[in-house]
């Protein structure tokens, strides 16, 4: 039984789209979607942790809560997990009104920050918690542990004990508990922190995957921006318990609406507008174009949308610079550039070409349609 | 110059080594004396007593003999009496009740401190300790004033026709249980708060987010964390109570007789001395197994967590 069970999961392995194509076909997850209102949670008398979050997560994405500590992002998640109840505001996931039902009666699964194994049961009884405390048969038990340890590349370790493996281990360990339960939404809090950079980037990949695979709805926290762009179909941006923006990954990143945003996903070219005349804004860089100035008052130039020309250059958005600072960094050069009263980030890829020297002059230049505003 | 380093160099691992013997004996001989004059000796002594014969006045003397076991086991000059199995039975039996007691007691109430504000608790664990820092027979003596016949505690009994008229509570087994809960409680709020105060509250969390009740949650994810502390309080609660002499000798009364007091009476009254040293012994084993139990449990019931005792 277990047997014919693993060989199944060892097909869905298979990197052949087609039978990736049938194994979903052949098991096809529910998917759900989550809808909150007017979500408000407090602590204490003045810590405000969800100041009123709407916000409608749509079934098999990968959704991302994105913000810096304290905004809000992991209360949101225990929301959603039961293990914090709202003040005001309702919760639901697939159409069910879920705010008062209690964490071990809702389908939401969570891999927990610190993974929370349990270290006196194995790996196996750790894989198959949820199951049993579902009552489920032990033999049935048996057969989905060995099918996700083989899903999740685990075989071998499911007779170990939770203090013999290592954090990356752990980390597929609590993943795989919560994913064999097959909820309606998994719940992910920073899963990936505690791990270094290079595991860390192989385990984004690997997750993304899985996800892909089960199509089923993750709603991710992180405070890495780059970790949320990579993994994310969309992205909700937190700040101060609010939600300041929600969008694609490309569309947060290039288009941040205000400067919190900006700032969070790294922008630092931020130039207040002093003055306005249809396309043209002035700043302290000097004037210019902007295809779709809005009524923004901050203009954002993302470091990698700047061209730097040798010598001066007269043009539309051509501005004289010097450089005051070069880090080079192998696939790109980082500039400080010294322009009029103030300082420009510039990012240029190396692609062998001539990468202009600390203190030369040159021209910096911009496309109308790369420049945006947002507001304060 | 700098033949004399060469030198220096040459010559400091023995020289090193000289001083780190010598640390050594330093800092473990009085240790190691300690242990020899106030364990290994007069264990050694306690041994030779229990199978030496009894003279005159109870003392020991020659011949060897098994006498005093024989005693022990309940075969005197009358022929078999079940006398010392019945305070041996008591002995066990009156372990085992004020150990649960104790543990049902502690447990809710060490958790309930680490729930408490944190400036509170040291205060609350303060006033857990605190009574232990009054001798155990001052505090006997206290509770032989509340429970002797006419007392309000007593009479109480008495209306709810728990004892007969113009009896007391005291002196009772039911006085020697209520003693040693009262005596051993704070050995066992002490290791169960560190072990409420250091529970992973993320395990918890784990367990209901995989659809445990609140029962099991308990059962899965609490109770397991709190085994460590539960076990070493019951260690600390349970020896002493087993060997525990004031207690039982002074709310006890005849019928409460414990071990311990079988051990005493032959020391002192009843002057038998290998009899008493043979009851000790006895004592001594029966803690060994019991602390080898708890050891087999600890490791069975902590999976691959070494519990410490």
């Amino acid at each position: 039984m277990s047997e014919t069970m693993t060989a199944d999961s060892a097909a869905r392995l298979d990197t052949d789209p087609a039978a990736e194509q049938s194994a979903r076909s052949e098991a096809p997850r529910k998917a759900s979607s989550i809808e909150m209102q007017g979500l408000h949670k407090r602590f204490g008398h003045d810590t405000v942790a969800l100041d009123g979050i709407d916000l409608n997560i749509q079934a098999g994405e990968f959704f991302t809560l994105l913000g810096p500590s304290g905004c809000g992002k992991t209360t949101l998640l225990r929301v959603l997990a039961g293990l914090e109840a709202p003040d005001a505001g309702s919760l639901a996931v697939g159409g069910r009104d879920i705010t008062e039902v209690p964490p071990h009666r809702r389908s939401v699964n969570t891999v927990f920050q610190s993974y929370a194994l349990f270290p006196h049961l194995s790996v196996r009884d750790n894989l198959a918690f949820g199951l049993k405390m579902r009552g489920l048969p032990s033999t049935e038990r048996d057969a989905r542990v060995a099918e996700i340890a083989a899903f999740i590349q685990l075989g071998d370790l499911v007779e170990r004990r939770v203090d013999q493996l290592s954090g990356g281990q752990r980390q597929r360990i609590a993943l795989a508990r919560a994913l064999i339960c097959e909820p309606d939404v998994l719940l992910l809090d920073e899963p990936l922190s505690a791990l270094d950079a290079g595991l860390r980037g192989q385990l984004q990949v690997e997750l993304l995957r899985v996800q892909q695979r089960l199509g089923m709805t993750f709603v991710f926290v992180t405070h890495d921006q780059d970790e949320a762009m990579v993994m994310s179909d969309r992205i909700a941006v937190l700040n101060g318990g609010s939600i300041q923006q929600v969008g694609a990954p490309r569309e947060v990143y290039e288009r941040p609406v205000n400067a919190f945003v900006a700032g969070f996903m790294g922008h630092d070219n931020l130039f207040p507008v002093s003055a306005r005349d249809a396309g043209r804004l002035t700043t302290a860089l000097g004037e210019l174009s902007v295809e779709a100035p809005g009524d923004g008052t901050l203009l954002l130039i993302r470091p990698e949308t700047l061209d730097l020309l040798p010598g001066s250059v007269e043009g539309r958005n051509h501005l004289p610079a010097t450089v005051v600072e070069r880090l080079y960094r192998g696939s790109h050069a980082e500039f400080r550039l010294a322009v009029g009263e103030t300082h420009l980030r510039a990012m240029v890829s190396n692609r062998g070409r001539h990468l202009p020297e600390v203190g030369e002059a040159l021209t910096v230049t911009v496309a109308p349609e790369d420049l945006v505003t947002l507001s304060e | 110059m700098r033949q004399r380093m060469i030198d220096k160099t040459a010559k400091a691992p023995t020289r090193a080594l000289g001083r780190e013997t010598r640390h050594l004996l330093l800092t473990v001989t009085p240790g190691a004396l300690w242990i020899l004059l106030f364990l290994v000796l007069p264990s050694v002594y306690l041994i030779g007593v229990a199978f030496m014969t009894t003279g005159p006045y109870g003392l020991p003397q020659r011949p060897l003999s098994l006498d005093a076991f024989e005693r022990l086991a309940g075969f005197g000059f009358l022929g078999w009496s079940p006398g010392n199995l019945y305070t041996l039975l008591r002995s066990l039996g009156q372990t085992l009740v004020s150990t649960v007691l104790v543990v049902m007691i502690a447990y809710p109430v060490a958790y309930y401190i680490t729930t408490c504000r944190a400036r509170w608790r040291p205060l609350l664990l303060l006033a857990i300790v605190v009574p232990s820092w009054t001798n155990q027979v001052i505090r006997s003596f206290g509770w032989m004033n509340l429970l002797a016949p006419g007392t309000p505690l007593s009479e109480l009994a008495v209306t709810l026709g728990l004892i007969s008229p113009h009896l007391g509570l005291y002196p009772s087994n039911f006085a020697v249980t209520l003693g040693l809960v009262y005596n051993f409680l704070p050995f066992m709020v002490l290791p169960l708060y560190s072990a409420f105060e250091k529970l992973d509250v993320a395990q918890v969390e784990a367990a209901q987010d995989l659809y445990a009740s609140p029962l099991r949650t308990f059962r899965h994810a609490i109770f397991p964390q709190t085994l460590p502390g539960l076990l070493a309080g019951i260690v600390l609660v349970a020896i002493p109570a087993f060997g525990m002499y004031v207690v039982s000798e002074l709310l006890g009364g005849g019928k409460g007789m414990m071990l311990g007091n079988l051990v005493a009476n032959q020391f002192a009254g009843g002057a038998n001395w290998p009899l008493g040293a043979a009851g000790a012994i006895l004592m001594i084993l029966a803690t060994f197994i019991g602390l080898y139990v708890m050891r087999r449990l600890g490791k069975r019931l902590g999976g691959g967590e070494q519990v410490v005792i």
